[in-house]
């Protein structure tokens, strides 16, 4: 029998080109492999959103096979005995028998739960990137608002989904909820009686949050973030101002290999720290909650950190009952339903304030460094500094307790540092923009301090500076533009030193030789004396 | 009014004189009313100055009076003599038992280093031993509420079902102060309900049957002896032995506030580090 000859090289070309031939896919994917991507850390920052988005996803699937989202009364009758023959909803049985008998079932939960807390946390940090380098100016103004509403959705998620194991917290947190829609003027009960189908908490709402929580708002959040994703492919990334870099170019990597590696390997870490922080820390204590009953509230009932910033200003809250007729306006409903609402929608729409403030209708394809826009800081370091007194202040009873200030106290320095400490960053903020503004210009006009002091013939000692470009005929720079990147500002910045040897652990790279100046002989890293005080 | 009333009667007498008494009446009138007044004068003494009894040692026991010297020295500032409190200073010890002393000295609360929104935990000042001598004191001077002798964790073994009791009454009873986990929580101006990890079984009971500081007195009506017993084993076996699963570190029990301060401090710091290491790969 003649043995049939293959060629192991020409399989993959083969393959492909069959491949090709039937769908026609070289041209697209072409483009798409080659599509370049800028390279910065801070450009990985959404990245953590959506891989703790897939996390979500393939731990969510996981409790949905274990989770029975039902009201029904039972015996507790499972492997925890502290709360054995205690009289418990379906649903809060289901979330213990996850915790103790399903195998890596509680690993799941607190990795399903630290990788919400991480998702949001991300799209905050992510959030601010996008703010601070005014990478939301046009044409990307929509992605931002897409971006407020993932945040908004992801709120949504996570009330939802701490609320469904319905152990004492999560009911305590329901409360409150069923409290915010009772506030409302006149339609209030209306809501509230049919969210939770009658009275709180009725026997529908854990079904309904359940299908909210695993269909409705993931749905959501999963086809806004393909638009939110097609649009920074089709409207490309952002980048730095560089050199070569420009407002019509990209200069990057391309998309394949070395980006998807890199990709591909940041989702790892992203698994890794989730998994980490799941098997290292406790993250929701179900068990010690016990199953919701409305006479027990525990003291340091908080929320998930993203939504403590509203329960911060509920605590803060004046005692304001405003009475109009038969009607009143609950002081709940300012920081809850105001509040939130303001906070949550207003910032959507902040591109177009901005474009219309400063009559800018220009295309901006590079970022801005936060100092070249001081304003823009002054702004955003309000907003975080209002939302982290927000934060802080919903956490105020376990502030007070652990560092021994008075409850009382706290409120206060709350209430008043709400109102003066957002203007006193604004200001402080955009005097450090301008100072360092003015430092770039100073370096780009008269060169870097080298530290050599000189004493000039009258006595006199003047630093002597390194002109960054070239010189008049007096030896004085010539003052250059700004370009709106990084000035060197310190002497190996410019290659006084040997440069630094790059790499994490040991070096990937041949070190960059240094200029040599021939009045100067190269430093190594070994030659220096190491220095004494000269006493033996 | 009838007229068998003392003022009646006082009448009575009065109006009888009023006719023409014979001597030897007369005189043995005067002796008795001479008797009368005596007796009523030394009964109205007896009644009205125990100042002669109460100079005399109280019959305390041996155990009571080595207490008594450590009160003169250590607590009489406050809470005056004989535990009689001081106005501003400090409260009446009368009726407050050796429980509430084993509570308040055998954790250092008491001797107070400062007047402030309540007594910190501290290293007691006193041992063991003097503890018990202050306590039973207190108790010979006013009675109150003891500690019961005997174990005060159920045996899980005989009776299981005390465990998930326990955790109903604690999650009812104590949870809104001292929180799901045992590790307090907030009062309002400064006072606070102290965390439960390292309370012994004795205290736990002391302080429910006394109600130390600004806490409520549990007392045997709200929740019987069995009752108390029943948290008690809740807190020991549940919240202090090491029965929490879920990871190395449990965040101090604290609820949402340290786990979202981890996930910036440990997550978000990790992966930044990360985002810096694989972006200046190049």
């Amino acid at each position: 029998m003649k043995r049939r000859k293959v060629d192991l090289q020409q399989a993959p070309i083969t393959a492909a080109k069959g491949v090709d031939e039937r769908f026609q896919a070289a041209t697209p994917l072409r483009a798409l492999l080659n599509k370049v991507f800028p390279d910065h850390w801070s450009f990985l920052l959404g990245e953590i959103a959506l891989f703790s988005f897939i996390i979500l996803l393939l731990t969510g699937v996981f409790l949905t096979l274990f989770f029975d989202p039902s009201m029904s009364e039972t015996a507790y009758d499972g492997a925890y005995s502290a709360l054995r023959g205690t009289e418990m909803s379906q649903a809060y049985a289901s979330s213990l028998h996850i915790s103790f008998e399903v195998r890596g079932g509680l690993f799941m939960r607190q990795m399903h739960h630290w990788a919400a807390l991480l998702f949001m946390a991300s799209i905050v940090i992510h959030m601010a990137r996008i703010f601070f380098t005014g990478a939301y100016r046009k044409p990307r103004e929509a992605n931002w608002a897409i971006g407020m509403i993932l945040f908004l959705l992801g709120f949504l998620a996570g009330f939802t989904g701490y609320s469904l194991p319905d152990d004492g917290l999560s009911g305590t947190g329901l409360r409150i909820a069923s409290a915010i829609m009772l506030s409302l003027p006149v339609v209030g009960t209306w809501i509230s009686a049919s969210i939770f189908g009658g009275e709180f908490p009725g026997h529908l709402i854990i079904g309904r949050f359940y299908i909210a929580h695993v269909l409705l708002i993931p749905g959501g959040l999963l086809a806004l973030i393909s638009v939110h994703l097609g649009l920074v492919f089709k409207q490309k990334h952002t980048q730095w101002p560089g050199p070569m870099r420009t407002n019509t170019n990209v200069v990057g990597e391309r998309m394949f290999p070395r980006y998807a590696l890199k990709q591909g390997g940041f989702f790892m870490a992203v698994f890794g720290t989730v998994a980490l922080m799941a098997g290292l820390f406790q993250i929701n204590p179900i068990w010690l909650f016990g199953p919701y009953r409305a006479s027990e509230v525990s003291s340091a009932s908080q929320p998930d950190w993203y939504v403590m910033f509203m329960d911060g200003l509920v605590r803060l809250m004046p005692n304001w009952q405003i009475y109009i007729g038969d009607y009143s306006i609950p002081p709940l409903f300012w920081p809850a339903v105001v509040g939130l609402g303001a906070l949550t929608t207003g910032p959507i729409f902040w591109p177009w304030i901005e474009a219309r403030k400063s009559g800018d209708k220009r295309i901006h394809n590079l970022l801005e460094r936060p100092r070249d826009n001081p304003e823009r800081v002054g702004i955003g370091a309000m907003a975080f500094t209002f939302f982290i007194i927000a934060t802080l202040s919903g956490g105020n009873d376990v502030i007070a307790d652990k560092f021994h200030i008075s409850l009382n106290a706290m409120t206060w320095a709350g209430r008043i540092g709400m109102l003066v400490l957002p203007p006193l960053a604004y200001w402080i903020s955009v005097r450090i923009c301008l100072g360092l503004q003015q430092h770039d210009r100073e370096v780009l006009a008269h060169g870097v301090e080298t530290g050599i002091i000189r004493r000039l013939p009258n006595g006199q000692f003047i630093e002597v500076h390194q002109p960054l470009g070239p010189v008049d005929e007096h030896g004085h720079p010539i003052p250059l533009e700004y370009g709106g990147w990084v000035v060197p500002k310190k002497m190996n910045r410019v290659g006084a030193l040997a440069p630094a040897v790059k790499g994490f652990f040991f070096p990937v790279e041949k070190p960059a030789e240094a200029p040599v100046s021939p009045g100067m002989p190269p430093i190594s890293g070994d030659s220096r004396e190491e220095i004494t005080s000269g006493r033996k | 009014m009838t007229s068998d009333t003392p003022a009646g009667r006082r009448f009575r007498v009065f109006s009888r004189r009023r006719g023409a008494p014979s001597r030897t009446r007369r005189r043995l009138g005067a002796a008795v009313r001479m008797i009368a007044a005596l007796a009523l004068a030394g009964g109205v003494y007896t009644a009205f100055a125990p100042g002669a009894f109460a100079e005399e040692p109280r019959q305390l026991s041996a155990t009571a009076l080595e207490g008594k010297q450590l009160y003169d020295n250590s607590c009489i500032t406050c809470h005056g003599r004989d535990g009689q409190g001081v106005t501003d200073r400090g409260p009446s010890l009368i009726g407050v038992g050796s429980a509430s002393v084993e509570f308040q000295v055998g954790t250092g609360r008491m001797p107070m280093t400062r007047q402030e929104a309540q007594a910190e935990e501290k290293k007691p000042q006193f041992d063991k031993n003097q503890t018990k001598q202050l306590g039973q004191y207190i108790q010979e001077l006013g009675g109150g509420p003891q500690l019961p002798s005997g174990e005060l964790v159920e045996n899980l073994e005989e009776n299981p079902e005390a465990l998930a009791r326990g955790g109903e009454l604690f999650r009812v009873n104590c949870t809104s102060c001292h929180s799901f986990t045992g590790a307090g929580g907030a009062l309002s101006s400064g006072k606070f309900a102290p965390a439960l990890h390292d309370a012994t079984p004795e205290t736990i009971y002391a302080a429910m049957l006394t109600g130390p500081q600004n806490m409520p007195v549990f007392g045997d009506n709200q929740l019987t002896p069995d009752e108390k017993r029943e948290i008690i084993t809740y807190i020991k076996v549940q919240l202090q032995d090491d029965r929490d699963p879920g990871g190395i570190f449990n965040l101090g029990g604290y609820g949402p506030s340290t786990e979202g301060i981890a996930i910036f401090v440990v997550g978000i710091v990790l992966l930044v580090f990360t985002a810096l290491w694989i972006a200046g790969k190049s």
